[in-house]
């Protein structure tokens, strides 16, 4: 039987607050399921014409699957948020590249037919669920050295990157950090982060260091308004002494869950779904586990070759902040500048925050809106680095550019 | 600050136990830039399990929040302010401990003013208020609610109600006053007198929104988020909410029905439905300050009242005491039960194989002489699952299991492998003796061996079996599947395994055990057939039909005694009647009229014609009457003398464990009033118990005031 691969298309993605793990946090007490049901369920809510029961997959991501990130998060979240029985669900973990490889999978279900629509995001509360969380590594990854063990502690990774490349200095990467902060300041200012929030109850008992009772999350917690490279010199480094690597030039622990609705083109042409990005290409790559903020290098090559594009025909990046360094390592290989204005205009994920597995559905849904204000630019692409030395980049097409599916 | 310490102190001093309310104030942005907002949330520090509830400590947490809310709202820094509950749960009203422990009518009435001076500030603040009911929600927790501008309810909601008056209260921090202007007299007499006194009928949260208690309903997965996203539209004005004025005609009907609701529920016996019925009707013209005050005078006298007293202790013994069965073993005694059998597959046999094979979900197996019967019964079970299945309660893989469990057999080797058989054979001695002899010859030793009979001894039954210790008597009231009393009987050589098994299968029935001693007709049946065989006494001796009949009315039974014979049957009643003259004929007369009327084959006493009730007229030539007529007091009085002498004697023969255990039954099993307690508090406080046992049968203020 002869196949015809689907155009596969990105309708609409929103996200929870992102949050400050720990026990001040505002999500200090709320469940982590919680934070992704709200999710879903503000997607059906903004898209009426949404037949609930034409989605075939809920695939929702999480690194630590324990406990209220366990149980098979997409079908108990879909079962929670009222979707109706009949809908299946199912969970992703590719650590920070969950919510990535979440749309990439449905993507690949949508492409080849078995799948219409579907619902893909991701959950990390790092204040219930610490890195790291019940792992019990394998012994043999010391005994045969299979990894430096550097490898498992993300900070000494990025270390090891400024090591790689010695031109990338700490004071480049305070400096992106610094501008990182202004921009996310600056998109806030003018209305651009809060249409893709859903408010979330905060439910605190009488003993919350965090206040008690109900609150309403409505705005990201971790961004620092005001920071300057002076303030980020002084940090200290704490994955080494005299490092470079710092807590204001990476992304903090966070708290928070994002979703996204993937869809045939045709499909959601026919429901009268907005097309907000088309799927051009993706492609994820392993690297060295203890340099693993190089794996956006491999997997963007790949995923360029893969669309028979360079990197010249992009012309939007949303690239995760997981370390300054990280970022940096990619715009020093294609040669753009660190504050090219293509490269994550509402800043990124060292001002908002990176709740691991959340983290690749906002970076699509900011792509999203960057495409409907840039015209002029057919591709963009998101790209992430993951731990134990992997790389994740999804090239999208604009609609709204005038040679779009020609 | 001072005033209110000193408050705080004179409230713990009063309440020390209370679990106190907080009520945090937290401000939040509510979304679409609609501006700030202090929301309050009632939380008492524990889970659900232990839902939140107002006492004078708990009042003033709320009152130091309101005041913070209220120099917010003066500064301008706020929009609006709201109030909502720990997760499940809203408020569920006043602490009754509380209310039942105050010791005077001053501090009953500072009471019902601080809930008000308190409350009615939600109503008073310079912005909009808002009540977010996201769980239970009951007395003072919907009062705290309406005071607010406006509401909204989770779709998810169990449980509303004002059940003030099902305790012999009435609301009294406001609902009288507001519900019926928010929701119409109509409906807030449904609300205040017609669901408490319907077995304290529930709203659920659709419900709640339809009678427009709240102006909107949201589904609770992400019920708080979407409320404040309501409240933010109707703040910046793109939602409006319109109220409606009631004309007067609306109330005089509703009161008018509100009265029909009281006279045919409680027929004046407990003055508490009028009381607020006439708050009701007050609140179309008071001013607010009229109307809470003309609470807090009604609601203190209620509290320094009898009935209420003995309605929180009802309460208490329903919600506590039945729960868990005085006497009863160690359940980890209980032994499985895997397979029922039950002997028998007439109407009550049947009825009880429904009930096991509804809540136990095991096999159950009938057994009867002939085929005809065997199969009658299978087929009476599989008719009410499919009724069950008809009304939602089963779904049809449910159904399938069920009814593939039960089964007919004419031969008891099928209760081989059982672990609990139970008789509902004829109801005499020797044909219940020869059942035990031919079960123990095919079931295991340590299968439970039980009874359902009505007034036979149980001791008699198993005394000539090789285990005895395995007999219960397990006595069920009709109609099964409705009344909750379930009589345990331990007879003499019962032992606790056996015992643990019969309470445990109980509670696995979702029934109510009370432990009883094997004595004749136990508790609820020798209760009520010694006072009501004072009413065929009468009747026996020339006092009209009527005058016998009514003579009781003053308590508020659910039923009069000639009702109560129609509905368990002539027949029946006379046996317990034969039974009970048998074990103690000095104090139980078997009736000639009732004998008469049996032998007759009528079914009671009344008939209906074009739709009235009306004395059989065969029953003048049919009954031998005496010359001595009593009036209706002196029958009541002789109803409660024997009433007093009775219980005293099951007490001192260890019947029950207590007095409570009585009232229990009466309460559960005969659906005797709340306002009396059951029915030993009424006897304390009338002084019939004093007079005819020399003693009270429990303590001053246990179920009385102080």
């Amino acid at each position: 039987m002869p196949r015809t691969a689907r155009d596969v298309v990105f309708v609409d993605g929103v996200r929870t607050p992102f949050g400050k793990a720990g026990p001040k946090g505002m999500y200090a007490e709320t469940r982590a399921d919680d934070l992704i049901i709200k999710c879903i369920r503000e997607l059906v809510r903004r898209h009426p014409e949404l037949p609930v029961e034409r989605i075939g997959e809920v695939a929702i991501a999480a690194t630590t699957q324990i406990g209220d990130q366990g149980l098979t998060l997409g079908r108990t979240a879909a079962l929670l948020a009222g979707l109706p029985q009949s809908v299946p669900g199912y969970s992703i973990d590719r650590m920070c590249a969950g919510a990535m490889t979440a749309v990439t999978s449905v993507a690949g279900s949508v492409a080849l037919g078995s799948v219409d629509i579907a619902f893909a995001g991701g959950v990390e509360h790092m204040g219930r669920h610490p890195m790291g969380e019940g792992v019990d590594p394998n012994p043999r990854i010391i005994a045969e050295r299979l990894v430096d063990e550097s490898a498992l502690v993300m900070g000494q990774t990025a270390e090891n990157l400024h090591d790689r490349f010695p031109q990338l200095t700490k004071e480049r990467s305070d400096a992106y950090a610094a501008a990182s902060q202004e921009k996310y300041a600056k998109a806030l200012a003018n209305g651009k982060i809060e249409p893709d929030l859903v408010a979330v109850a905060t439910r605190n008992t009488l003993e919350s260091q965090a206040g008690p009772g109900w609150g309403l999350a409505t705005a990201d917690e971790p961004p620092r308004p005001g920071t300057t490279i002076e303030g980020l010199a002084a940090l200290k480094t704490p994955f080494r002494v005299r490092g470079k690597v710092t807590a204001g030039n990476s992304a903090g622990l966070n708290d928070g869950a994002t979703a996204s609705i993937i869809a045939a083109e045709d499909v959601a042409r026919e429901l009268g779904l907005p097309v907000r990005m088309r799927l051009v290409s993706y492609s994820f790559a392993g690297v060295e586990p203890e340099v693993m903020g190089f794996g956006p290098i491999p997997a963007t090559e790949k995923a360029l070759a893969i669309a028979g594009l360079t990197i010249d025909d992009i012309g939007l990046f949303e690239l995760n902040e997981a370390f300054a360094v990280q970022v940096l390592a990619l715009l020093d290989h294609y040669g753009i500048a660190d504050d090219d204005p293509r490269v994550n205009p509402w800043g990124g994920a060292i001002a908002i925050g990176h709740p691991l597995a959340s983290s690749g559905v906002r970076l699509m849904t900011q792509l999203a809106h960057h495409f409907e204000e840039h015209h002029e630019v057919r591709y963009g692409l998101v790209s992430m680095c993951v731990g134990l030395g992997m790389g994740g980049t999804v090239i999208w097409e604009n609609p709204n550019h005038e040679e779009y599916g020609k | 600050m001072t005033d209110r310490q000193s408050l705080i102190e004179q409230a713990t001093a009063a309440f020390p136990e209370e679990v106190v309310t907080h009520a945090p104030v937290h401000l939040l942005d509510l979304p679409g830039g609609a501006g700030r907002f202090a929301l309050i949330t009632l939380d008492n520090g524990f889970d659900h399990t232990k839902p939140t509830t107002f006492g004078p400590r708990g009042l003033v947490n709320i009152d130091v929040a309101l005041d913070e809310v209220a120099k917010l709202a003066e500064d301008g820094e706020i929009v609006a302010a709201g109030v909502t509950g720990k997760p499940f749960i809203f408020a569920v009203g006043a602490d009754l401990k509380g209310i039942a422990g105050a010791a005077s009518k001053e501090i009953a009435k500072a009471t019902g003013k601080q809930g008000h001076d308190t409350f009615r500030r939600l109503g008073e603040l310079s912005v909009p208020t808002f009540a977010f009911i996201n769980g239970a929600a009951m007395g003072g927790g919907v009062e705290i609610a309406l005071h607010c501008t406006y509401r909204t309810v989770s779709a998810g909601l169990p449980a509303l109600s004002l059940p003030e008056v099902f305790l012999g209260l009435i609301p009294g921090w406001g609902g009288t006053q507001l519900l019926p202007r928010l929701i119409g007299p109509d409906n807030a007499v449904t609300v205040v007198l017609d669901n408490p006194l319907s077995q304290n009928r529930q709203l659920k949260g659709k419900k709640v929104f339809e009678l427009g208690i709240a102006d909107a309903i949201f589904e609770a997965a992400d019920f708080l988020e979407e409320s404040l996203g309501w409240a933010a539209a109707v703040i910046k004005g793109e939602l409006v909410v319109e109220r409606k004025e009631y004309p007067e005609a609306e109330w005089t009907a509703a009161l008018e029905r509100g009265k029909q609701i009281a006279d045919s529920r409680v027929h004046g016996a407990t003055p508490a439905p009028y009381l607020a019925l006439d708050l009701i009707g007050s609140a179309r013209t008071a001013s607010r300050s009229e109307g809470f005050d003309a609470e807090d005078e009604a609601l203190a006298d209620r509290i320094m009242s009898e009935e209420v007293r003995s309605g929180v202790y009802s309460f208490n013994l329903v919600q506590k005491r039945a729960k868990r069965p005085v006497g009863a073993p160690d359940r980890s005694l209980a032994r499985p039960v895997t397979k029922v059998g039950v002997v028998g597959a007439g109407l009550m046999a049947s009825q009880l194989a429904t009930l096991f094979v509804q809540r136990l979900a095991v096999p159950v197996v009938l057994t009867d002489i002939d085929q005809e019967r065997v199969d009658k019964g299978v087929k009476y079970v599989h008719e009410q699952l499919d009724l069950l299945a008809l009304k939602g309660r089963l779904n049809s893989d449910k159904l399938n299991r069920l009814k593939a469990l039960v089964s007919g057999s004419l031969t008891k080797d099928v209760f081989a492998d059982a672990d609990f058989v139970i008789e509902a054979v004829f109801e005499e001695l020797s044909i219940k003796q020869q059942v035990f002899a031919e079960l123990e010859a095919v079931v295991r030793p340590d299968c439970v061996i039980a009874t359902n009979t009505s007034s036979l001894s149980v001791t008699e039954m198993a005394s000539k079996m090789e285990h005895p210790e395995r007999v219960v008597g397990f006595h069920f009231f009709n109609p099964v599947a409705v009344l909750p009393l379930l009589e345990v009987v331990r007879a003499e050589q019962t032992d606790d395994p056996s015992l643990a098994t019969a309470f445990a299968v109980a509670k696995t029935l979702k029934k109510n055990a009370v432990l009883v001693k094997d004595a004749p007709a136990f508790v609820v049946n020798r209760i009520l057939t010694r006072f009501l065989g004072v009413i065929n006494e009468v009747l026996d001796e020339g006092t009209p039909i009527e005058v016998a009949d009514r003579a009781l009315d003053p308590l508020g039974l659910p039923m009069s005694p000639f009702e109560l014979l129609e509905l368990v049957g002539p027949a029946i009643g006379l046996h317990v009647s034969e039974t009970l003259h048998a074990a103690f004929p000095d104090r139980f007369a078997v009736s000639e009229n009732i004998k008469k009327l049996v032998a007759a084959g009528k079914r009671g006493i009344y008939q209906w014609v074009d739709g009235v009730r009306v004395v059989d007229p065969e029953l003048e030539a049919l009954f031998e009457v005496g010359d001595s007529p009593s009036t209706a007091e002196q029958v009541l009085d002789r109803a409660t003398t024997a009433l007093a002498e009775e219980i005293d004697l099951m007490l001192r023969e260890g019947v029950v464990a207590a007095a409570e255990d009585i009232d229990l039954c009466m309460i559960l099993g005969a659906g005797w009033p709340f306002h009396l307690g059951g029915i030993t508090p009424y006897l304390d406080r009338t002084g019939v118990a004093e007079k005819v046992a020399g003693r009270r049968f429990l303590d001053k203020g246990v179920a009385s005031l102080p």
